[in-house]
């Protein structure tokens, strides 16, 4: 790792100040992906700004019809709170199933949603349930948030500092889990609103996303069944050594239907 | 950078570099080398410890991010008087290990695990080892081991 300058600022207002006077700095949150970065030496930040000291960063409300999740509350938290599993079961399932117990005690939501890795979990719950991600500076509709590959709509000296989530009707959240990594070969979240159903997936494509197609299948008729014949194009998935853009299509749509039968 | 924090049950206070990463930092500043770093990569568990009394990955934390925590390494999971604790007792009963390099990641995550989740059942104590890699055993003996110790935290 190279050395770099270590700040820990106790506000965001020092935070943002941080982030302006650096040359190239960074924001450390769980550091579950960026500590492995800096070793590897991918990444070389001239500073690095822990937001752990931050205490309006953490903890977990209901706030109307939402609950509001601090972006500093790590994956374990959400998996255990009764406020999410009483409010939105398949949140804190999917929580619960990213990377193993003692990275699910670093990593947190606010790091998972603003480094939009492919393959995270968080970004099919952030789409698929129509999230609201609060920054310092305004509030990004989860539709506009998620732009490309590890891209999203945060601008420079942008940072999260919640996810606002309504309750859906019914959701359910449904991965093919690479079993050495944890991570999403393909996640599918399915969530019923009042006359809507939103269907967001991960890890098939550059970012999450929700095909039309299946979303309008499933308004029309929420059944497994609605689903069959419908096909997601490989051309705009990604290939690896893991998995193929047809079989990641072909995942995607099982477990589409899984998680359809599971709530219908 | 000063850090002061508690490990073991003893506060210290060392001057630190902001790079330096945890794992290091108990092994070679406070010689601690119970904790072991098998891959450096946040995937095997050798390096787990208890941060505030919750497990971690001490590979994948920088030491200046433990500043004001208490941390238990394996070093100090047993009582002063030598008492084991139940998951080491545990390990002992049921042959949790051969070749002992992913052991002390084990027991640390074992310990977390049956605080957590006391009676957990087979099924589950795997899926909580998902973080942690044995060469040797086959696992067998390392989950009957949590699984003694896990009923044994639900009866008392």
């Amino acid at each position: 790792m190279q050395a770099f300058t270590y700040h820990r600022p106790t506000d965001l207002t020092e935070v943002v100040k941080i982030l302006a006077d650096c040359e190239d700095p960074k924001l450390l949150a769980g550091g579950m992906t960026l500590l492995p970065t800096l070793k590897q030496r991918l990444a070389a930040p001239s500073d690095l700004i822990d937001l752990a000291r931050i205490q309006n960063l953490h903890g977990i409300c209901e706030d109307k019809s939402e609950i509001v999740i601090g972006a500093m509350t790590c994956h374990a938290d959400v998996a255990a709170s009764a406020l999410v599993r009483a409010f939105c079961p398949a949140l804190a399932d999917l929580a619960g199933q990213i990377g193993d117990p003692a990275v699910r005690h670093r990593g947190t939501i606010g790091g998972s949603v603003a480094n939009a890795d492919p393959a995270a979990d968080y970004p099919a719950a952030v789409l698929g349930l129509n999230a609201i991600i609060e920054t310092n500076q305004r509030r990004i509709k989860a539709d506009d948030f998620f732009t490309d590959l590890f891209e999203t709509a945060l601008e420079p000296g942008e940072i999260i500092t919640a996810l606002r989530f309504p309750r859906p009707h019914k959701a359910q959240y449904q991965k093919f889990r690479h079993p050495a990594s944890g991570y999403a070969v393909v996640g599918v979240m399915v969530a019923q609103f009042a006359g809507a159903t939103r269907l967001a997936i991960t890890g098939a494509g550059p970012n999450a996303f929700r095909p039309a197609a299946l979303e309008e299948a499933l308004t029309r008729s929420f059944t497994a069944k609605a689903l069959e014949g419908l096909q997601l194009d490989p051309d705009e998935l990604l290939s690896d050594m893991h998995a193929s853009a047809a079989y990641r299509a072909h995942v995607a749509l099982v477990l589409a239907q899984r998680a359809v039968g599971l709530i219908a | 950078m000063n850090i002061t924090l508690t490990v073991n049950g003893q506060t210290l206070t060392r001057d630190v570099a902001p790079y330096l990463l945890l794992a290091d930092f108990l092994r070679d500043e406070l010689r601690l080398t119970g904790t072991h770093v098998g891959c450096d990569t946040t995937q095997c568990g050798c390096c787990i410890i208890h941060l505030n009394e919750k497990a971690v990955k001490s590979c994948t934390m920088l030491a200046v991010q433990a500043d004001g925590a208490q941390l238990t390494t394996i070093e100090g999971l047993a009582r002063a008087d030598g008492t084991l604790h139940p998951v080491q007792e545990a390990f002992r009963d049921h042959h949790g290990l051969q070749c002992g390099f992913c052991t002390p990641g084990m027991v640390m995550m074992g310990a977390d695990i049956v605080r957590r989740l006391p009676g957990a059942d087979e099924e589950t104590i795997r899926h909580q080892l998902e973080g942690n890699i044995c060469r040797c055993t086959g696992y067998q003996g390392i989950v009957e081991a949590i699984m003694d110790a896990s009923s044994q935290a639900k009866a008392s």
